[in-house]
């Protein structure tokens, strides 16, 4: 063999290697949910998914596996961090894109980095010695006899402040995308910089403000060390902002050493994940198409 | 008129506010674990393992964690270089920009990255018990290095996008293979691959739910990959709910190292990016 069909060779054999490895990539989502089904098909073979994801009773020694509870924990929590999130983090992105001169702006973003940066067990370890008695000391006097401060409030609020720096990110590229040429026409028209904003921005990224927001609830909703921390992990279906919660993640993390033991029990919790995976996978493959598609419209205009 | 002026202001007051909140926060946070873990945190917490009554607020430190935690991000990197590199240079050299296949890739990419990690535990977890490892470095190697991959190879892809066509085109010409070519392309990027690594290695020291099942915990330093590995945010995680007020406050001097490896990274890999931007041939 000469040199050259040597290094032909190479360049196909290199070729192979890498197209076997982006396929191995593509199929890594398939194989981590189909292994996660596979595992979780004994509970579902035993009683119907919606049963299963209705059922209020949580009780792994006498058989049933009732998700309500984890269910109703996850979307309080979630619920309360996009509540307490979203219009900071929309007041943050417009003021920083649109009105704050640099210097600020150069601030803000370092903040916003270093925010994104905290590891989650850090937030949840500042959750327990800031957050939580706040809410006992400070908050729940108020409307309650007593209340731990370990809360559905507790972890909505850490992990608010934890997707805040993905949100304002996100809002920061959608509004990047509006052209400029619309914003000074409409300023040429009289229009105040806030009518601009409401009505020529935000209106024009509605999309991508969604997007964003389903893409940021998408990474709430799996959150797990920091929440887990800080929301009481009782089972139970909260019925107010003080009361303790047990979100599915926390489910998984706090059980997964030990159940092998009982029945059903692994069946059940491989069900949490696929669960939390299947949503995951249908928020975000739905807000990463609209946001690509965003970015396509003005990126064909001239 | 007066109405639109007066609506201008209000928001331009609300939108100060929420930004001065957010940084608020930051200081808060910042705050409150420098008083807390500054008092706590030695020369020993960082130069030593934990002693007998660790536990119980006596002596030790915590370099089990620390070393354990660098242990299983540097395989962790290795094992997704490994597969990112060659994904990368795939979708970039092999395949068109309109190419459906790739955009399929990228898109299961964004997918993947949104995957709680607490998901890639219990999925590595799984994957161990059906194979009989038990929890260890390598194991906790291999989840991490599932989780970075997606942030890796989305980071990397940015870098590899705007590689000037017509370096491609020049290598071509000269008569290169494509995987010449490839060479050529890896040796212009590296510092991009090189943020790509940090930044990844930044997201994923921190996180506590991948390496919960997988990475076990243990007082000794590994000494083999078949070995339980301690890491930082366990450490953290399991010293916080312990009743002894002292190995609380080392929760948070803990906390701190953490906060500050991250930081560290964070800059570093900013630095490099700054870096890459000044030397980019274009």
């Amino acid at each position: 063999m000469n040199r050259t069909s040597v290094r032909v060779f190479l360049s196909r054999a290199a070729g192979g290697y890498m197209f076997l490895a982006t396929m191995l990539a593509l199929m890594l989502l398939l194989v981590i949910a189909s292994g996660l089904f596979v595992k979780a098909y004994p509970i579902l073979k035993q009683s119907s998914l919606w049963s299963l994801l209705t059922g209020a009773v949580w009780a792994p020694i006498r058989g049933f596996f009732g998700f309500l509870p984890f269910i109703s924990g996850t979307l309080w929590v979630t619920g309360i961090a996009i509540v307490l999130a979203l219009p900071v983090s929309l007041l943050t992105g417009i003021y920083l894109s649109e009105y704050a001169p640099s210097s600020v702006r150069k601030i803000a973003f370092s903040a916003l980095d270093i925010l994104s940066g905290i590891p989650p067990v850090v937030y949840g370890a500042w959750g327990v010695l800031v957050v939580v008695p706040f809410i006992a000391e400070w908050v729940a006097p108020y409307f309650v006899e007593y209340s731990s401060g370990y809360s559905v409030l507790s972890a909505g609020i850490v992990l608010g402040i934890m997707i805040i720096p993905l949100l304002v990110s996100l809002f920061g590229e959608v509004f990047s995308t509006v052209p400029k040429e619309i914003r000074d026409s409409a300023l040429s028209l009289g229009a105040t910089s806030w009518q601009t904003t409401k009505k020529v921005v935000l209106k024009s990224s509605l999309p991508g403000i969604f997007a964003a927001t389903v893409l940021a609830i998408s990474r709430a909703l799996g959150e797990t060390i920091a929440v887990l921390m800080v929301c009481g992990n009782v089972v139970q279906i909260p019925a107010s902002l003080l009361d303790a919660g047990y979100p599915l993640p926390a489910l998984i993390a706090n059980n997964y050493g030990e159940m092998a033991s009982l029945p059903g029990y692994e069946a059940a919790l491989m069900l949490a994940a696929l669960i939390l995976l299947g949503i995951v996978i249908v928020f975000n493959t739905l807000s990463r198409i609209l946001l690509l598609r965003i970015g396509r419209k003005y990126a064909l205009q001239p | 008129m007066r109405l639109k002026l007066l609506e201008q202001k209000i928001f331009r007051i609300l939108m100060i506010g929420a930004s001065c909140l957010v940084l608020g926060v930051l200081l808060m946070i910042v705050y409150a674990l420098l008083r807390r873990g500054l008092p706590a945190l030695s020369w020993e917490m960082i130069t030593t393992v934990p002693g007998g009554g660790f536990y119980l607020g006596k002596e030790g430190g915590l370099l089990n964690a620390i070393v354990g935690s660098l242990m299983i991000m540097a395989g962790a990197t290795i094992l997704s270089l490994a597969l990112s590199v060659p994904v990368v240079m795939f979708l970039n050299l092999y395949l068109d920009k309109t190419s459906r296949l790739a955009y399929l890739v990228r898109l299961s990419f964004d997918v993947l990255l949104g995957v709680p990690s607490i998901v890639y535990g219990a999925f590595g977890f799984m994957v161990m018990v059906f194979l009989g490892l038990r929890a260890s470095l390598t194991g906790g190697m291999i989840v991490v290095s599932l989780l970075i991959f997606p942030i890796m190879a989305r980071a990397m892809d940015e870098v590899a996008a705007m590689f000037p066509k017509e370096m491609k085109e020049a290598t071509l010409s000269l008569g290169a293979t494509k995987f010449e070519m490839v060479r050529v392309v890896l040796r212009q990027i590296a510092p991009g691959i090189a943020t790509a690594c940090l930044l990844s290695v930044g997201r994923a020291i921190g996180d506590a739910a991948a390496v919960l099942f997988t990475a076990g915990y243990t007082d000794s330093i590994p000494t083999s990959p078949g070995q339980p590995a301690a890491t930082l945010p366990l450490a953290i995680f399991f010293q916080l709910s312990s009743p002894v007020p002292q190995v609380q406050d080392r929760a948070y001097a803990a906390a701190l190292i953490l906060t500050i490896i991250v930081l560290v990274l964070s800059v570093l890999s900013r630095w490099f990016a700054h870096k890459y931007q000044k030397n980019k041939v274009s």
